[in-house]
């Protein structure tokens, strides 16, 4: 199969305008990644499904992943003179990574045998703008899975057929795959409660014996 | 909360009222059904007897294995993964360890390597026998297929536990290797098991095949086209008999499946008794590499000497890995941000994305067949909801 | 009646039982299940009737599909969330005299996935339950070993007096309240008559 990077162009000489970014992936399985941006998430998708030399026709796993804003630090050396000696020293370069949501879709070729091209789309951010296309029109493999995401991550697929709750009832309010959800206070007897969790109980039980 | 907790879903009607369809009658199968392989639903619509259209609803045994999978460490997770396909616990076990070992560029010994592949193919085995079992029941076979796969299954669980100390939870397989190493006598033991398995399919194979009710009754029942399936991602038994010539186990050679030599079989029509069929067809294929494996053997450590059980933290990074589950493709995919706990831990469950096409499989069909066709998609709830 | 005398007059030929005895001993030697997995669990109690551990050897090998025809109740698995309220409105369909048994450790305390956020921690909060049988999952030995205690229970039952069981005593509940779906959680989260949060005991 081409390398990504060959990907990556012809992509970009086959649909206009479209903005594509190679995701690193600095663990040993090298799997890396397309980010493609939300314009265009469903023209690169028929392009990597029809293209003659690649022909993507499976799209094995689709799913979400929550970002909240977080503050990224790297730390890396510098070479600085220090009272007129060099010197390396550890500076901390801080930067904010802003909050979104993902969508990863692996894509194989059942017929050429070859794969996974990873490709991820992002939102603009968790709250409001938190729309996506649907690639359920090129891969109907996608269809559970995208309202999979939906259920549980809370981003709006526009072309979906059918955009419902899929794991947890319809009148279900949160997204409980989301990083800051806060599952309902589910009272557990722990026959021999400590700190945090004898706090927590202590909600509970009004009475405390003692043995 | 934020703007998105505002959106209602859209209410859900199977029979839109205004559409006039007054003639059609509104179904639901389950979730307590006896046919339905555990708590799933199909809302169902039909016309006399006939399937107009039909929607599965999920989420009756969403247990909440990835969001439970990312608050606590990669190793504690193997346990978990025992429960998804609860009659393939050694499958899942592998698909989750392979996915680590990329993660954390582990190489697994040729000896655990051996055990994984005869521990996989033996699950297998029982997973298609039961199947066939509950399938059958499903058709009106009350009980006697089902008592002859379950003989076979409790001999397979014998070696399982002897091997791993649980009958189906085994939680056995470590990234980078195997947990211990075989008992003595086990091989003796599986081998025997092994060589009598063809005589138990010959004989499932006498008491079924060429059944008249089972040929009636499953045969040009819920066909499924290849280009459908692959478009639909169906993976496993199901995408074979629909024709596509692709096991993951040729494909991918994950472990040391290039070694052993074995077909891969295939069907032709797509339709319910194809799917029958590539099971005992697949089970005699797994016989082959079982004897293959059983033979060879080698001596040597089972574990990576470089793996870590305790304080094991992967690189930043992601990996995807998948197997051939003895349901389809199994995928672990995994997000390490360097912590003690994967960031993002997800499933890629084989029966799940194989209910995509049952409306498609099932719509014309009679109510009667609903079931038989479920059924010869082999769901197990465990995997479908996580 | 006592036991000696009984015995004695077993020795001359005479043999004597008493109604509760004997509506007991046909009560206890053909409970029915009702054929209900929700998860791994489930897998076990088909193999425990199956031909090696073969439950028909305590009567019970007739699994119902139907509550309307079943005594017994297995939860043989995992009760979520979404599940619970099915659970329930299948028990109170069942007619009286009806037992549970929480199979596995998921019935009884949400087990290993109690952390979830869809687990029901126990579907004790909302049913009575008879016997519970720990264990992930169980082995067909366990549910055996559960049978036997509930026909122990059974024919320990006294059908006159305080004690008499509730199929007996119409003033006791034989339904019990269908949890609704919330926005964020069951409503309500467990059924105060049958299940309170134990005392705290620390040593
Ligand atoms: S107790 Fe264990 S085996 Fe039983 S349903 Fe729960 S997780 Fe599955």
């Amino acid at each position: 199969m081409e390398t990504l990077e060959q990907i990556k162009s012809r992509i970009e000489a086959a649909v206009a305008d479209v903005k594509l970014e190679i995701i690193p992936n600095d663990s040993p399985s090298a799997q890396r990644s397309l980010l493609v941006d939300r314009e265009h998430g469903l023209a690169v998708a028929k392009f990597l499904r029809d293209d003659a030399a690649l022909h993507l026709d499976y799209c094995s796993n689709a799913t979400g992943v929550d970002w909240p804003a977080a503050e990224l630090t790297e730390k890396f050396k510098v070479k600085k003179v220090v009272d007129g000696v060099e010197k390396e020293v550890e500076e901390v370069k801080k930067t904010l990574r802003p909050a979104y949501l993902e969508a990863v879709y692996h894509l194989y070729s059942m017929e050429k045998k070859h794969g996974p091209v990873i490709i991820r789309l992002r939102t603009e951010n968790r709250a409001d703008k938190n729309h996506l296309p649907s690639l359920t029109p090129v891969w109907r493999s996608c269809d559970l899975q995208e309202r999979e995401i939906f259920d549980l991550f809370g981003i709006v697929f526009d072309g979906h057929p059918d955009l419902r709750r899929i794991l947890m009832w319809d009148g279900f309010k949160d997204f409980p795959m989301r990083k800051d959800y806060v599952a309902p206070d589910d009272y557990e007897y722990e026959p021999t409660p400590h700190d945090e969790v004898l706090a927590r109980a202590k909600a509970h039980q009004a009475t405390e014996v003692k043995s | 909360m934020s703007a998105i907790a505002e959106m209602p879903p859209k209410k859900f009607e199977l029979l839109p009222k205004e559409s006039g369809d007054g003639e059609l009658l509104e179904v639901a199968m389950g979730p307590h059904h006896p046919s339905t392989h555990g708590v799933f639903r199909m809302d169902v619509a039909l016309d006399g007897e006939h399937v107009v259209k039909l929607k599965p609803v999920f989420g009756y045994l969403h247990r909440n294995h990835e969001k439970i999978a990312e608050g606590t460490t990669y190793l504690s997770s193997m346990p978990y993964t025992d429960r998804l396909d609860y009659f393939c616990s050694l499958t899942n076990n592998w698909a989750y360890a392979l996915a680590v070992e990329k993660l954390a560029g582990l190489q697994v010994p040729e000896r655990a390597e051996f055990i994984r592949a005869v521990t996989a193919e033996l699950t297998r085995l029982q997973n298609h026998a039961c199947l066939i079992g509950f399938l059958t029941q499903d058709m009106g076979a009350s009980g006697t297929p089902l008592m002859y796969a379950f003989r076979e299954r409790e001999k397979i669980l014998d070696l399982f536990e002897s091997l791993t100390g649980a009958r189906m939870m085994c939680n056995y397989m470590r990234f980078g290797g195997c947990r211990c190493d075989l008992p003595d006598g086990w091989l003796a033991q599986a081998q025997k098991v092994v060589d009598e398995t063809p005589k138990f399919i010959d004989e499932f194979e006498r008491l079924l095949a060429e059944n008249e009710i089972l040929m009636a009754r499953t045969q040009g029942v819920g066909k499924l086209s290849g280009e459908l399936a692959i478009n639909a991602g169906v993976t496993g038994p199901i995408l074979r008999a629909a024709g596509v010539n692709y096991d993951l186990r040729k494909v991918d050679k994950y472990g040391i499946y290039e070694r052993f030599e074995f077909k891969v079989p295939l069907g032709d029509h797509g339709d319910t008794y194809d799917r029958y069929m590539i099971r005992v067809l697949e089970m005699r294929e797994s016989v082959k590499i079982l004897q293959q494996a059983l033979k060879s053997i080698p001596d040597g450590p089972i574990i990576d000497p470089k793996a870590k059980l305790r304080g094991f933290r992967p690189k930043v990074g992601e990996a995807y890995g998948r197997i051939e589950a003895p349901k389809g493709e199994l995928g672990f995919y995994l997000i390490s941000d360097g912590g003690p706990n994967p960031y993002r831990y997800r499933v890629r469950p084989p029966s799940f994305i194989n209910l995509t096409v049952l409306e498609d499989m099932c719509v014309g069909q009679m109510i009667a067949d609903v079931v038989i066709i479920l059924g010869s998609v082999d769901i197990v709830l465990g995997e479908v909801d996580r | 009646m006592d036991e000696g005398l009984k015995s004695e007059l077993q020795k001359q030929g005479v043999f004597t039982t008493t109604l509760e005895e004997v509506y007991n001993w046909g009560r206890k030697n053909s409970v029915w299940p009702l054929q209900f997995g929700l998860a791994c669990c489930a897998i076990e109690m088909i193999a425990t009737s199956m031909a090696r551990y073969d439950l028909a050897r305590f009567g019970a090998e007739v699994f119902r599909p139907s509550p309307r025809q079943a005594d017994l109740m297995i939860v043989a698995g995992t009760v979520t969330k979404k599940m619970a309220p099915q659970v329930v409105r299948l028990y109170n369909q069942m007619p009286e005299p009806k037992y549970v048994i929480a199979m596995g450790a998921c019935a009884i305390s949400g087990g290993p996935f109690k952390q979830g956020y869809n687990v029901l921690k126990g579907i004790d909060r909302y049913i009575p339950v008879d016997v519970h049988i720990p264990g992930c999952p169980p082995r067909p030995e366990a549910l055996l070993h559960a049978f036997m205690t509930l026909q122990q229970k059974i024919s320990d039952q006294e059908l006159t007096g305080v004690n008499r069981p509730r199929h007996l005593n119409a003033e006791l509940p034989s339904e019990f309240p269908v949890p609704a779906f919330g926005e964020h959680d069951l409503e309500p989260p467990n059924n105060p008559a049958v299940w309170q949060a134990p005392a705290l005991t620390r040593a």
